[in-house]
């Protein structure tokens, strides 16, 4: 983890300069400054780091957000925008003096065109309000985080974030179109366009996982996608890892991209299925679920190709949806993987490595090695059509020690995943979780690259400062250590 | 194969004026004009890496696009974005700089949505590595994608990792006779259902559109659309893809205009190919740049001057002019990678 210490601390003088100047600019509901109206904000979903801000600013128009920034900037205050704080990685934890600049009033779907299939929305606009406001026209935003009925566009804007369908419908960069975005000093710039090319260097890509380190979205365009006409899933047992591997492998291979394609590992499929009760195969060492979607014709042709390969792949089990009702019961279990989870440990850290899919069985088989070692619990789920691998380590964090174990435990699956030739991160985003671990993956002069970059829309470096990016001095202490410190965070 | 990735480097490390990163040369037509001393990338050569099953290829940026492809097409795979190929020895260094896509882009995506990773030597011979081989990396900023299309201002590729997808199992092309309006109407309504149309164009009167998927589905559409029959497209694909039809043969300036696909028929003088659902409009014409470009801006989009006589570029520039804070912005970008500015100086806006 990386510390949030690393900028300067505010004199009084200057606090009080600031909460007389954000006062001028906010009703007094929407500035909170005392402590317990900051415990809400003093996490996101990665819960096991808590900061309390100096105070949280909720503007309800842009011309707040923008004044807001103005003052920050001016008085050389740290900024960290939050949405529905639902991200994994720490990339909404607070800054000890800093102000946490809350976009959770923007709500409004400003404009749906359905003949031009886009959606115009502020950022606090929940990902699945999107998708239900725009249902009647038989449309749907398709990246779908299983975190999708909280979390806000803008975060998903700030983290790439994918979700089960994105090797067919792509990740949240293939599917915005334009963003609005203050820049830390006030300015407003539009980023993208309605058209499908823009002019000059693509700030839309690097815009987009950002992790709210470049600027503050203000509006976002979306695409939109026909609703396909139907769906059916596949659901395989097998009782060896690798067949499952390999099943994936031959499906691709038969030239066939499912619209979702899963894998559960036996630990994850028991806890599940006591929670669901999908009727998943308990005995069966990997489950992996395939869906089919698009015109009836096109799914039963594509449902047949993938049971013969799967049956040649050696699956023991094979059952198709026979109804919408049973598809849903068949994602239900993977959906609800994290808390099904949650609710056999106290406490879980997910993570998100995306490998190679042919190391598949060689990461797992290391993972229960590393669980041994360090005596801890792990269920694997796994985005098996992209890569993308979320173990999930179970630990009690009011046992001494624990918590550290299971960090550690964390950073050797990340740097794993880094030495098969995969990421540390799919869809998570940095953050402050695996900062420490950027150091592994980047070399110095890339990392400079990064900050170099950062400082092009930042030079202050106000916007989120100690996320995502490691500044050369953590990265000598991750590598004497082994881990970044935790700066001021601490267990929960 | 051949790896001459330390004498490149060694270039840019040495170079103390500007240098113009070039491949086969197939595009030297494309942005602003060329200039420098000529750092030729065709030595460096290779694909690197290709998992079908993985769904990517690794290739220097030498190789070409060609070889890239034929090996694509031996596994049953391909690019779905379609590069133009404008000289039979064009580079996937050239393609990924260009960052211009074919007829498939409006349903496919275009080059930089399948850019998984580079390395690349930036202005400063520094040689970077960003993204990697994976579909789902979020690792650090998304320098991979901004690369595509930088026009070799930031950096040149030393290899790049492209996502690849298997060939759709049918295709199927169906021809309208409609007036431009209403071809505009059609394809935005038909693209909002779940229909496998992949390409479209429309020029002189005449919609072609192109299905392709999965058998059963292309043949449902056929039916669905009302088209007769299908009609054997010949070689009309890939001559759009490579803009080689008629539209494309002539004189006149041509301008690219990028504009939201349900803008309406922008009427300029001269002839007009629509493709990318109406998301992408080709207009021959002499009317004035200011004009073209007021047009574009007009219904939210912008025009490039694509092909046109070195003076008209020069005076015109090939890229809409951005607004000052987006300006600054570029150049910003552009120092932090490019610190000497020696790096294809000029080829994207005169100050990058």
């Amino acid at each position: 983890m990386g510390s949030l210490e690393e900028f300067r601390q505010l004199g009084e003088g200057e606090i009080a300069r600031l909460i007389a100047g954000l006062r001028r600019i906010l009703a007094t509901d929407s500035l909170l400054v005392e402590q317990e109206d900051l415990v809400p904000y003093e996490c996101d979903g990665l819960t096991a780091y808590r900061q309390l801000p100096l105070l949280v600013a909720l503007p309800t128009t842009e011309d707040q957000v923008v004044a807001v920034l103005k003052l920050c900037h001016e008085l050389r205050v740290p900024v960290v925008a939050r949405g529905a704080g639902t991200g994994l990685s720490g990339g909404a934890t607070p800054v000890r003096h800093g102000v946490v600049l809350s976009l959770a009033k923007f709500m409004r779907i400003l404009d749906i065109d359905p003949v031009a299939r886009t959606a115009r929305v502020q950022p606090g606009v929940r990902n699945l309000a999107i998708s239900e406001a725009v249902a009647p026209y038989a449309l749907y935003y398709a990246p779908d985080p299983s975190s999708q009925i909280a979390c806000t566009i803008g975060g998903n804007v700030a983290e790439n974030s994918g979700g089960v369908h994105c090797l067919k419908y792509g990740l949240t960069v293939h599917n915005v179109l334009r963003v609005r975005v203050a820049l830390i000093d006030g300015t407003v710039v539009e980023i993208g366009s309605e058209g499908l090319d823009s002019p000059g260097y693509d700030l839309l890509a690097l815009m987009i996982g950002s992790e709210g380190m470049l600027g503050v979205v203000l509006e976002a365009t979306v695409k939109l996608t026909p609703k396909p006409q139907v769906a059916k899933v596949v659901m395989a047992s097998f009782d060896d890892m690798t067949k499952a591997g390999n099943a994936v492998a031959a499906i691709i291979a038969a030239g066939i991209i499912p619209a979702g394609l899963e894998m559960m590992d036996k630990p994850a499929t028991r806890a599940v299925e006591d929670f669901v009760h999908a009727g998943y195969d308990l005995d069966a060492e990997a489950i992996l679920l395939a869906e089919s979607d698009g015109t009836p014709e096109e799914v039963e042709e594509e449902i047949a190709a993938m049971k013969a390969v799967l049956e040649g792949a050696g699956a023991r089990e094979l059952r198709v949806s026979q109804s919408e009702a049973e598809r849903l019961k068949f994602w239900a279990g993977r959906k609800a993987a994290f808390p099904a989870v949650g609710r056999i440990t106290p406490d879980y850290l997910c993570m998100d490595g995306t490998i190679p899919r042919k190391h598949l069985a060689h990461v797992l088989i290391r993972i229960a090695e590393l669980a041994r070692q360090y005596d801890l619990r792990c269920a694997n789920v796994f985005h098996a059509g992209d890569g993308n691998l979320h173990p999930l380590i179970m630990f009690d964090a009011n046992k001494p020690g624990e918590l550290e174990r299971a960090t550690e435990f964390g950073s050797r699956i990340l740097e794993l995943s880094v030495d098969v030739g995969g990421t540390i991160t799919g869809e998570h985003g940095v953050g402050i979780e695996k900062v420490g671990q950027m150091c592994v993956q980047f070399s110095p002069e890339e990392l400079d690259a990064f900050h170099a970059l950062k400082a092009a829309f930042d030079p202050q470096g106000l916007l989120n400062p100690g996320k995502a990016v490691p500044t050369p001095r953590r990265c000598s202490e991750y590598r004497l250590t082994g881990s970044a410190g935790h700066g001021e965070g601490r267990a929960a | 194969m051949s790896d001459i990735s330390a004498q490149l480097i060694e270039r840019i490390r040495a170079a103390s004026s500007p240098l113009c990163i070039r491949g086969a040369g197939s595009k030297d037509f494309y942005g602003n004009a060329p200039q420098g001393e000529v750092l030729d990338t065709r030595g460096h050569t290779g694909i690197v890496a290709y998992e079908p099953t993985e769904l990517f290829v690794t290739a220097r940026g030498g190789t070409q696009l060609a070889e890239i492809e034929a090996a694509l097409a031996a596994q049953g795979q391909y690019l779905p974005f379609e590069p133009p190929r404008f000289a039979p020895d064009s580079t996937i260094g050239g393609v990924v700089a260009a960052g211009l896509s074919g007829p498939r882009r409006a349903s496919a995506g275009s080059v930089r949505d399948y850019v998984l990773g580079v390395r690349l030597v930036d202005g400063a011979a520094r040689e970077l590595v960003f993204g990697g081989q994976v579909m789902k990396n979020v690792a650090g900023y998304d320098v991979s994608r901004l690369i595509a299309g930088s026009l070799g201002t930031l950096g040149l590729i030393l290899d790049v990792s492209l996502k690849v997808l298997p060939r759709p199992a049918a295709e199927a092309t169906l021809r309208f006779e409609l007036k431009q309006a209403a071809a505009l109407d059609k394809l935005n309504r038909w693209a909002g259902q779940p229909l496998p149309i992949v390409a479209s164009a429309w020029d002189a009167g005449v919609l072609t559109l192109r299905l392709a998927g999965a058998r059963a589905a292309v043949e449902a559409a056929q039916q669905k659309l009302g088209a007769d029959g299908t009609v054997d497209a010949g070689a009309f694909w890939d001559e759009l893809r490579d803009q080689r039809t008629t539209f494309f043969a002539g004189d006149a300036p041509l301008w690219r205009l990028s504009v939201p696909s349900v803008a309406p028929v922008i009427d300029l003088p001269g002839a007009t190919l629509i493709e990318w659902g109406g998301a992408q409009r080709w207009l021959r014409t002499d009317a004035p740049a200011t004009t073209v470009r007021a047009a574009a801006a007009a219904v939210g989009g912008s025009a490039a001057l694509y092909r046109a006589p070195a003076e008209l570029k020069a005076a015109a520039g090939a890229f809409a002019p951005l607004p000052e804070p987006l300006a600054a912005l570029q150049r910003r970008l552009k120092a932090a990678f490019d610190p000497r500015g020696i790096l294809n100086p000029g080829r994207l806006y005169k100050e990058i």
